[in-house]
């Protein structure tokens, strides 16, 4: 028998030893960096210990009796099955701890949904399974989906210190500002927390929710999508970076270049001559500038063009189109294009990917509604629209041989 | 003329059919009481099972042993089969078996159609349970089922699960219009309301939510059942629905579902206290309000469960005070439990230790549950694991502590021999080891940030996600001693007097253990 126990206990404390050397054993909540996240502990601190106090007192008068009053020690029963008194004294004191407890909350759920004033708007869309994070102010957005690579979750890599709390771009915000969220959805219900910060908002489709944030400490903060969204509801992690106002600003200035770039690339054939023109009537400028300035237009109208109308070869375009999958349908239809019929069709041999290549794009850019198939035409770019399509009519023995151009899903889109 | 031939033939009919017709055709409150707490207690194993699925993913970080599509449909059906097909069902077999035997009537009023309400269950979930060999699998969408995930979203089987919930919703109305009819009609004369055992008043006040909110659960899937397949956009947005409009519906039925898994557990526990304490019960007219009142409340809280879908201030604050007057009530039931002990001459046979158990965690759950009410701190409980602790305290201390009490209580009576109280120690103390092993630890996951209902977790939740597998496999296993203990009780043993408990009151210790197939067809006389 004891050498059973002796063997049992090597085992549960083999088992616990690596988790007792790891530990990480948090056991409060976070009183997180905002005003509102404060306030939220404080809450949460105050009825944690008037639950504490009232347990005390409940549970001492129960041990007591366990102890005191049991039969196996002669104790004779008492006859009593009533007292006024006391049953009105139970009843009143809680009800005036309650209210006691419900003056605080009030005022700070009333401060909670004061979304006034705000300095900067971020528009937030839950997608399946990744956030959208869009600066309606600065007419710039960008997805921010997990980064922590397959190999992690399945165990055959070392798991990295933000293990599944990491994206490719995270949302940034300036610090001390107050940042007004608006909260939608684009498929089903997912729901934006950042515990740090103390918000917590459901993105719905169809509503516009709204919360606020205050951050005065830059960081990186971490949460999750709260909401049960499907297949990869666990990997759908928030990710803050909280930074000073003029890195903030020089940040976006970047960005809005950036998007301004893009939308140049794709919304229009641009030629050069329509561009010097254009330069022309725009303003007057010294020659020498004028000079750099259309060599810069043409630099970039030859990067439009090596994009969208460069001679793209198949094999470019499937290398491409494998990491566009990989990011952007890979958790559905899988890596090796067998999906997960029948919510998730296979794409290997299916009639989509190798028939009809109109049908295929359609597909691609429109989606299909009613069903988990979302329209990617507002999530890619036209490269890599049509480096996907590609790349699935050329992937796992859907060796079509076939593939399109950018610009032939430029004209796609545009003839819509 | 062959009704006077039938009349005729019942007379002298009085034992049980043989073979397989006793069970499918019984119209006897305790056989069919039976076949409720065997069928309860197969679903609660099968829901176990899935349980172990769940904490077996969760031993470790990473994907190990399942893929997410696959635990998401192990905790849908964990939660669905718990609710609906363990603990509902056990309470209606209790009830079965006990509301005749304590108010004394010979049998339920309306005994065919208790035949029928049983033996929809074993329909109700044969469909349920087949969803998981179908293609695209079982219900992945919670047992809240929230759409669109679960219309637009949701795998083909979710039509058999609608039709599943409906039969369910059928068989639960049905229980409850006999359970009312029972109890209004066939009391013994002398037992006024006032004078009912509390089992008999929770159960009234149950049947009563029964039947208020199975109809719209009902609604609820209806609705959906149109949007999947009728082409109808109640829950959805793109046709001009509402995606929350189901969560108020489903919550008007859920809030109130909750305490018809409570409520009758606090009847039973209001027996066993006394009973062990050898002392009458403290404050019986406040426990019958308290009860009242907290099944009105329970039609005026629901949005406490959608804090952070976005509904207005005013919307936010009502549910908050609303909830937090549930406290009241509840408070006042537990404190009048504590007093029956104070003073007694207490003892602690097996249904006592899961009597004290249930009133120490249920108030622990009961704590959470204010916290919860705090609708600002509930911005950061919201969808954690701490929601996950909360209601786990109150469902397997409350409800399923309650069940076993009972069990224990009433065994002596059901099988006319003791159970082997050693053994039935034994279970109660692993189980109560193992429940607080596997569900306080996560309340501090839920602190710490984890999100409820994934399958794969960052790092800093390894350590007590590792704990709780550990109580949860503890408490799993230990359930199989239940079996074994009732299943030997049932074959034997010590015989049992009439009235195996001394301090124990009621109707039911009148007759003989075990209880004849026939009771109190001369109704007794209350004084």
């Amino acid at each position: 028998m004891r050498v059973h126990a002796k063997r049992a206990l090597a085992l549960v404390t083999g088992l616990l030893l690596p988790a007792v050397v790891m530990a990480d054993w948090t056991m409060n909540m976070t009183p997180g960096v905002t005003g509102t996240s404060n306030q939220i502990f404080s809450l949460h601190m105050t009825i944690l210990w008037i639950c504490v106090a009232i347990g005390v007192v409940v549970f001492g008068v129960m041990f007591w009796s366990i102890f005191a009053h049991r039969k196996s020690q002669g104790h004779k029963a008492a006859n009593f099955h009533e007292n006024t008194l006391v049953e009105v004294l139970w009843t009143a004191i809680p009800f005036a701890i309650l209210v006691a407890m419900a003056v605080p909350a009030t005022a700070t759920l009333i401060e909670m949904y004061d979304t006034t004033e705000s300095e900067v708007d971020i528009k937030i869309t839950g997608y399946q399974w990744r956030w959208q994070y869009e600066y309606i102010n600065d007419g710039f957005g960008y997805f921010s989906s997990l980064s922590t690579p397959r190999d992690q979750i399945e165990n055959r890599q070392a798991k990295g210190e933000n293990y599944l709390l990491e994206v490719d771009k995270p949302l940034v915000i300036p610090v001390g500002k107050k940042v007004r969220f608006l909260l939608t959805a684009n498929d089903v219900i997912h729901s934006w927390w950042v515990p740090e910060f103390g918000v917590k908002k459901d993105a719905i489709p169809g509503f516009i929710n709204e919360t606020w944030t205050r951050v005065d400490e830059p960081g990186i903060y971490r949460g999750q999508c709260t909401e049960l969204c499907g297949k990869d509801h666990g990997f759908m992690p928030v990710v803050v970076e909280a930074v000073p106002e003029e890195e903030y600003v020089a940040w976006v200035a970047e960005q809005k270049e950036a998007a301004e770039a893009e939308r140049q690339l794709t919304q229009k054939d641009w030629t050069l001559d329509e561009l010097i023109e254009r330069g022309e009537k725009a303003e007057a400028v010294p020659e020498e500038e004028y000079v750099a300035w259309v060599a810069e237009q043409k630099e970039a109208a030859e990067a439009e063009r090596q994009l969208t109308q460069k001679d793209w070869t198949l094999d470019e375009l499937i290398e491409r189109g494998e990491k566009a999958y990989a990011s952007a349908c890979a958790s559905c239809h899988q890596p090796n294009g067998a999906g997960m019929p029948p919510a998730f069709p296979a794409l290997k041999g299916s009639p989509i990917a190798t028939g009809d290549m109109a049908a295929h794009i359609d597909i691609v850019v429109n989606g299909v509604s009613g069903t988990a198939m979302q329209a990617f035409g507002g999530q890619l770019s036209e490269v890599d629209l049509a480096a996907v399509i590609t790349y699935e009519r050329n992937a796992w023995g859907n060796n079509t041989g076939e593939m399109v151009t950018p610009k032939e899903i430029f004209d796609f889109n545009n003839k819509e | 003329m062959s009704a006077v031939a039938d009349t005729h033939n019942q007379e002298h009919h009085h034992g049980p059919a043989k073979g397989i017709s006793r069970w499918l055709l019984t119209t006897n409150h305790k056989d069919i009481g039976s076949m409720y707490l065997i069928f309860s207690f197969a679903m609660f194993l099968l829901g176990g099972s899935m349980a172990m699925v769940i904490r077996a993913e969760l031993f470790q970080p990473g994907l190990q042993i399942v893929q997410p599509e696959f635990f998401n449909q192990m905790t849908t059906m964990h939660g669905l089969i718990m609710v609906f097909g363990a603990v509902m069902p056990a309470f209606v077999g209790l009830a079965n078996w006990m509301l005749p035997l304590m108010i004394g009537a010979p049998d339920m009023a309306l005994p065919r159609m208790n035949n029928w309400s049983f033996w929809l269950l074993p329909c109700a979930f044969l469909i349920l349970v087949s969803t998981l060999f179908m293609e695209g699998g079982a219900p992945n969408f919670g047992w809240t089922f929230y759409a669109p995930l679960s219309t637009t979203y949701g795998p083909p089987s979710t039509t058999f699960f609608i039709f599943a919930i409906h039969i369910m919703g059928v068989s639960s109305i049905m229980g409850a219009i006999n359970v009312i009819a029972t109890i209004l009609n066939l009391r013994a004369p002398g037992m006024t309301l006032m004078k009912m055992p509390l089992f008999v008043w929770t159960w009234l006040i149950t049947a009563f939510l029964l039947i208020a909110v199975m109809p719209v659960l009902a609604g609820a899937v209806t609705m959906m059942l149109m949007d999947i397949n009728f082409g109808t956009s109640f829950f959805d947005a793109s046709g001009g629905g509402d995606p929350v409009l189901f969560q108020h519906v489903f919550w008007f039925f859920g809030h109130p579902e909750v305490y018809i898994m409570i409520l009758p557990a606090f009847g039973a526990i209001s027996h066993i206290v006394p009973a062990f304490s050898r002392k009458p019960l403290f404050g019986y007219p406040s426990m019958v309000y308290a009860t009242g009142a907290i099944a009105l409340l329970s039609f005026l809280v629901w949005a406490h469960h959608m804090f952070t879908v976005g509904i207005p201030l005013a919307g936010q604050l009502f549910f908050m005070y609303a909830t937090l007057l549930i406290a009241v009530p509840t408070g006042v039931k537990v404190f009048n439990w504590v007093t029956t002990m104070f003073r007694g001459s207490l003892s602690f046979e097996a249904p006592m230790l899961f009597a004290v158990a249930f009133i120490i965690l249920f108030s622990i759950g009961g704590f959470s549950g204010l916290m919860l009410a705090i609708a600002p701190a509930d911005f950061q409980y919201h969808d954690t694991y701490f929601v996950v602790a909360h209601f786990h305290y109150v469902l397997v201390p409350g409800a399923i502590f309650g069940i076993f009490a009972s069990a224990y209580f009433w065994l002596p009576k059901w099988t006319g021999n003791m159970y082997d109280e050693t053994l039935a120690k034994t279970h109660f103390w692993l189980s109560f080891v193992g429940m607080n092993l596997a569900f306080f630890p996560m309340h501090f996951l839920g602190l710490a940030g984890m999100p409820r209902r994934i399958p794969d977790y960052a790092l800093q939740f390894a350590d007590f996600n590792m704990v709780s597998s550990i109580g949860a496999f503890m408490f799993g296993v230990t359930q199989l001693l239940f079996l074994f203990i009732v299943v030997k009780c049932a074959r034997g043993g010590e015989k049992a007097p009439a009235k195996p408990w001394d301090g124990a009151e009621g109707l039911e210790w009148t007759v003989p253990s075990p209880a004849p197939y026939h009771t109190f067809t001369t109704p007794p006389e209350v004084k």
